[in-house]
């Protein structure tokens, strides 16, 4: 098991390989659909971003609402391959890390390399032993977009496993060789 | 005729919808235990535990298993004796989702255009499918579907000729290309007969089967054994890290169809298999 704290320094994305069980430490911004086309359409505008991404980890999640007592609902992960299309471009921008599930496109594994990057997998459906890791969260902007805006959340020992590390390697096809029965 | 009052019905779809996402079932339970038994990756393993601890905290705190609490899919079966006083029965089962998943602190999914895309805030409108059966009873079931593994279902028009053969085909291959997506390990939901909108229904139905329940058809009971056993040699395992264990259970619904045709569908479910029955 390692152990990260955010941000994420070049040295620190190099030290992860496809299939590590990771536990981070510190602050993660959610996002996800709605949220990743204002990100975009920021950046073709040259305007500033509500958030510096710079070294920082998205989370893709929307997640329920929270009890009274709560920092916040349970939050798994959702789908990665919705924001493939925004992904190369804060990868670019200086983003490091993304927290979702499930499987990104070729152009996104080229950019992990190229930007060294890293992409974390967590436990879908996990939602409510996960949010246990999350001790704080505030919404910081586009609170318009409801369960879809950006937050900024603190956590402690948050689980996962990286999927696409910066050298090319992916957790899902190497994973499903390994076992699979012909 | 017997009646069924307007707010009973509200009061017990508001349960219903709370009890589905926070009381996942024992059936579900015992899969990833002896999921457990079969699991050859250590991080395979490591992920069922997770899901075993992750039912734990929910039921403790009355906390949704998955944030995705869903689309609030209704099955009703309507006995011709039941007459619903004080309002109507689909604005009765509208009213207790919105209620439910109010108080139940449920995730809100539903937007009210699939262009526009505005949320409805309150989760409604469900998706009601309706049966009248004989008898004065009013059995409603509750099933949430997530949108991560409704995304991978689909339907395909089989012919004749493609026989049981290439309906496993297309299952097999509907599950290679969901991998990851639908949180495995999965439930698969198949559709076999019907026609073109009837089998997606029938695909969805079968979701609704607990685990362990075998098929009263041995002729089927055969056939989803088969998937199950052909779907765990993908390799895809737990959370598509590689590993045994993809899917805990196959399901099957047929129906009748039309000499040309041969409908297939398949509805993935992920492992939060929810659904929650109460009959008034």
């Amino acid at each position: 098991m390692k152990k990260i704290t955010t941000p994420l320094t070049d040295a620190a994305v190099q030290d992860l390989k496809a299939g590590d069980s990771v536990l981070i430490t510190g602050i993660i911004y959610t996002g996800r659909d709605s949220a990743h086309k204002r990100l975009i359409e920021a950046l073709n505008a040259k305007q500033p971003l509500p958030v510096d991404l710079k070294g920082q980890i998205i989370y893709y999640v929307g997640p329920a609402p929270a009890k009274p007592g709560y920092p916040i609902g349970p939050a798994g992960p959702t789908t990665s391959e919705r924001m493939d299309p925004y992904t190369p471009a804060l990868l670019a921008y200086g983003m490091k890390g993304m927290i979702g599930k499930g499987n990104r496109t070729p152009d996104v594994i080229d950019a992990l390399k190229k930007y060294t990057g890293v992409y974390f997998a967590a436990v879908g459906g996990a939602a409510a032993l996960i949010a246990k890791r999350i001790k704080k969260c505030e919404t910081i902007a586009y609170d318009d977009l409801g369960p879809e805006a950006i937050m900024k959340l603190t956590v402690e020992d948050f689980p996962v496993v990286v999927v696409n590390d910066c050298y090319g390697n992916d957790l899902y096809e190497e994973g499903m060789k390994k076992y699979r029965k012909s | 005729m017997k009646e069924v009052k307007y707010q009973d019905i509200v009061n017990t779809v508001a349960k219903l919808c709370i009890d589905a996402n926070c009381l996942i079932g024992d059936d579900i339970v015992n899969a990833f235990k002896s999921g457990l038994k079969i699991e050859e990756s250590p991080t395979g393993k490591d992920i069922l535990n997770q899901l075993i601890e992750n039912v734990e905290i929910s039921k403790n705190e009355m906390i949704p298993a998955c944030q995705d609490t869903g689309v609030a899919v209704v099955f009703l079966e309507v006995g011709s004796g039941v007459k619903v006083t004080g309002g109507e029965l689909f604005d009765a089962i509208n009213a207790g989702v919105a209620k439910g998943y109010k108080e139940g602190y449920l995730r809100k999914s539903i937007v009210s255009d699939p262009l526009r895309r505005k949320n409805t805030g309150d989760n409604t409108p469900a998706f009601i499918h309706t049966e009248i059966v004989a008898g004065d009873n009013l059995k409603i079931t509750i099933a949430p579907k997530g949108g991560g593994s409704e995304n991978m279902s689909e339907v395909k028009m089989l012919t004749p000729a493609a026989g049981w053969e290439g309906i496993k085909k297309f299952v097999i291959d509907r599950v290679m290309r969901s991998k990851a997506n639908p949180c495995p390990p999965i439930i698969v939901g198949v559709g076999i007969g019907g026609n073109f909108e009837k089998v997606a229904y029938l695909a969805k139905k079968a979701l609704l089967r607990d685990i362990g329940s075998v098929h009263p058809d041995p002729f089927y009971a055969e056939k989803e054994k088969e998937l199950v056993e052909e779907i765990n040699k993908t390799g895809i395992g737990p959370q598509g890290f590689g590993g045994r264990v993809t899917a805990l259970a196959a399901f099957i619904e047929s129906y009748p169809c039309h000499i040309a045709s041969m409908p297939a569908a398949v509805n993935i479910n992920c492992h939060a298999a929810r659904h929650k029955t109460a009959v008034l």
